[in-house]
């Protein structure tokens, strides 16, 4: 058996015997700092990508078929081949604006390994022809602020970052850039409104891709931070050592938070489509099971956006195409464990409450249907809902996500998985989120929301006095 | 007064000089202003307006966008406690109000003191940490009730003014990027060319 071992220092990071790509370091102290960095292969990737040439560079990557782990989970090597010929500059926008409910994984990679991101960074942008890179961290993260400042002082006095990159012709600034609180600037368009010193809208589609049009109107990548992670292992090895991890449709590893009623909740770096969701949370190397000895509810496979699993999907892989045919996704990588002592309309509500209160109020469905979900399911809580109110949260869904909601299939119930994804009537996901984080618990778990509501009152017909 | 001091200015000139175009400073500067009086101020608004050559009222068009700005005084300590789902299965909801309790405020309030403010806060990416809570955003984990009782003596005593700074200051250190070094940061439009590391290619169309 495997054992996983977690340190003071990295607060709910459990190292294992599994192949290690993006934390590989996590467990030195000090990780964080350039002298282990250089000590441990760091900045190799950069020095390999500037003898390999940038078309040869963006050949591996698209090799390597690296998925975005932000929660699309779109090729990387794709998105940058959709950048227009001949249009400059180009910019590199890094997402590192973690706050999916659930989700803990890039603000562990920026604070434990900084230089392994900025290495990233420098390989993309040497391959994608960007010029200049901005590292935009959630500001709720003073820690990352603090060690990504610190690595790219010492990156840039070293050589690493700025001009004329350890002798070559590469440049490149890679500016340190601070949110403020806001959850939908995790949404490609809306992070680049952010930096331009906007409100964090999203932009309307088309163009669907900053490739094509994005900071300043120009041609713009937008990646994840565990996604820059994983580069300078493909540029140091090459892209079949990483195809070699993983399966071949999901190459490689992924970070997994799985928190809740389990004994050890924790962060592992996983690898791709080898773990089911019950080694997951059984696993002696992972869960260990459910805490006191209670029984598993239900769990959220993918972040707070997704629609909930119940004991029946256990055996799904942890992979994204078996969890979308089985109703949801996989989204950012974040498990959220429920045991049988769990209020489930309370639950439902802190993720409406969630979305409710991050809409950004640009579309209308959103804005006004996320409020309305919020304000019935308060009163479901609280005891003063009725039946027709059940209902209600149905019909207002509807006007974001119309059609068939994506859920899980339930032997209980008689229920057949209805596959992902939605259809939506807004430009990002916070409106679907808001919804799809009350239709499954609703459709799953309808007789704990019943048990909360009384019968509505019926209509009665009074009759005008004759004469 | 709650203009940039002429220390802070000229960290202020340095950041706007790292964007192509200057507005995209302007979070930056507010995190600046914010660090410097405690909230971000009429005054320091207008200041930035300035500096950027935009109007004071896209400036604040911005700023009331993200929560972490306050445009009025909070206490030295912001307490956030987080109450999303991971944290809301692991006594979230006690410990709140376990704090409104001790400090006999309500969540969104802050003491007479001027020392504590606490919030309900939305997920803090310390997911299998829960119940989390930040002081000024630096993470706590696992909190007790009496972790939490300690945290307010330790805070009040100024046993923990080494490790947390006041409200406003975000990282302890920040990004210098030296001028000999630095590539800089061209408007796009005055950019015509691909950067010199991009082979040409020859169109022959």
């Amino acid at each position: 058996m495997s054992k996983a071992i977690t340190r003071e220092y990295t607060p709910g990071f459990y190292e294992g015997d599994r192949p290690k790509i993006v934390t590989s370091r996590f467990e030195y102290e000090d990780s964080h700092t350039i002298e282990r960095f250089e000590a441990t292969g760091g900045y190799e990737g950069l020095k390999a990508a500037l003898a390999m040439g940038p078309e040869a560079m963006a050949g591996e990557v698209k090799a390597s078929t690296l998925l975005g782990r932000g929660g699309a989970g779109f090729p990387a090597g794709v998105k940058w081949g959709f950048t227009p010929q001949g249009v400059w500059p180009r910019y590199l926008v890094v997402n590192g604006d973690e706050s999916e409910p659930g989700t803990y994984k890039d603000r562990l990679l920026m604070e434990r390994d900084p230089h392994q991101l900025i290495e990233g960074c420098l390989i993309a942008s040497y391959a994608a022809g960007l010029s200049q890179c901005f590292l935009y961290v959630r500001g709720e993260m003073p820690l990352a602020h603090e060690r990504i400042a610190k690595a790219l002082d010492d990156a840039y006095a070293a050589g690493y970052v700025g001009k004329n990159i350890l002798g070559s012709d590469f440049s490149l600034d890679i500016v340190l850039h601070w949110g403020a609180g806001a959850y939908v600037v995790g949404e490609e368009t809306a992070l680049i409104e952010s930096l331009e010193g906007e409100r964090g809208m999203p932009r309307l589609k088309p163009p669907y891709f900053p490739a094509a049009v994005g900071l300043y109107g120009q041609p713009t990548i937008v990646n994840n931070v565990e996604t820059l992670a994983n580069l300078p292992f493909i540029a140091a090895n090459g892209s079949a050592a990483f195809t070699s991890i993983g399966t071949e449709t999901s190459p490689g590893t992924r970070m997994v938070a799985i928190s809740g009623h389990v004994k050890r909740p924790g962060v592992y770096e996983i690898v791709n489509g080898s773990t089911s969701f019950r080694d997951i949370i059984y696993g002696d190397e992972f869960c260990q099971g459910i805490r006191d000895g209670n029984e598993l509810k239900a769990f959220v496979p993918g972040g707070g956006s997704a629609p909930w699993f119940l004991p029946d999907q256990l055996d799904i892989q942890f992979e994204s195409k078996q969890a979308g045919a089985a109703g949801s996704m996989l989204g950012s990588g974040a498990v959220m464990v429920m045991d049988d002592t769990t209020d489930i309309p309370e639950m439902a509500l802190t993720l409406v409450r969630f979305y409710a209160h991050e809409s950004c109020g640009k579309c209308v469905p959103c804005r006004e249907g996320g409020t309305w979900l919020l304000r019935i399911l308060e009163r479901v809580c609280s005891g003063h809902g009725t039946d027709a109110d059940l209902d209600q949260l149905l019909e207002v869904g509807q006007s974001i996500c119309p059609g068939e909601m994506p859920h899980a299939s339930s032997e209980r119930l008689g229920l057949e998985a209805v596959p992902f994804p939605y259809k939506m009537t807004t430009i990002c996901f916070v409106g679907p989120s808001a919804y799809a984080s009350i239709h499954s618990p609703l459709t799953l778990f309808r007789d704990e929301f019943e048990a909360k509501v009384v019968p509505a009152p019926k209509r009665v017909s009074i009759p005008v006095a004759a004469g | 007064m709650s203009r940039l001091t002429d220390a802070n200015l000229a960290i202020a000139r340095d950041i706007i000089a790292r964007y192509p175009r200057k507005k995209s400073a302007l979070i930056p500067l507010l995190h600046l202003t914010q660090e410097q009086n405690g909230y971000v101020t009429d005054d320091a608004m207008r200041h930035l307006a300035e500096l950027l050559d935009i109007t004071p009222a896209e400036v604040i068009g911005t700023a009331t966008f993200y929560e972490m700005f306050k445009f009025e005084e909070v206490g030295t300590y912001v307490i956030n406690i987080c109450q999303t789902m991971s944290c809301a299965l692991l006594g979230a909801g006690a410990l709140m109000h376990h704090a409104e309790e001790k400090l006999g405020i309500k969540a969104g309030s802050t003491t007479a003191d001027g020392m504590f403010t606490i919030e309900a806060a939305e997920c803090q990416a310390a997911c299998t940490e829960a119940p989390t809570m930040q002081v000024n955003y630096r993470h706590q984990y696992r909190v007790t009730t009496e972790d939490f009782d300690q945290m307010i003596d330790d805070l009040r005593s100024g046993a923990l003014s080494g490790d947390i700074p006041p409200h406003g200051t975000l990282g302890r250190n920040r990004q210098n990027i030296p001028a000999d070094k630095f590539v800089g940061a061209p408007d796009p439009d005055d950019v015509t060319e691909g950067p010199a590391w991009i082979p040409v290619k020859v169109d022959n169309s």
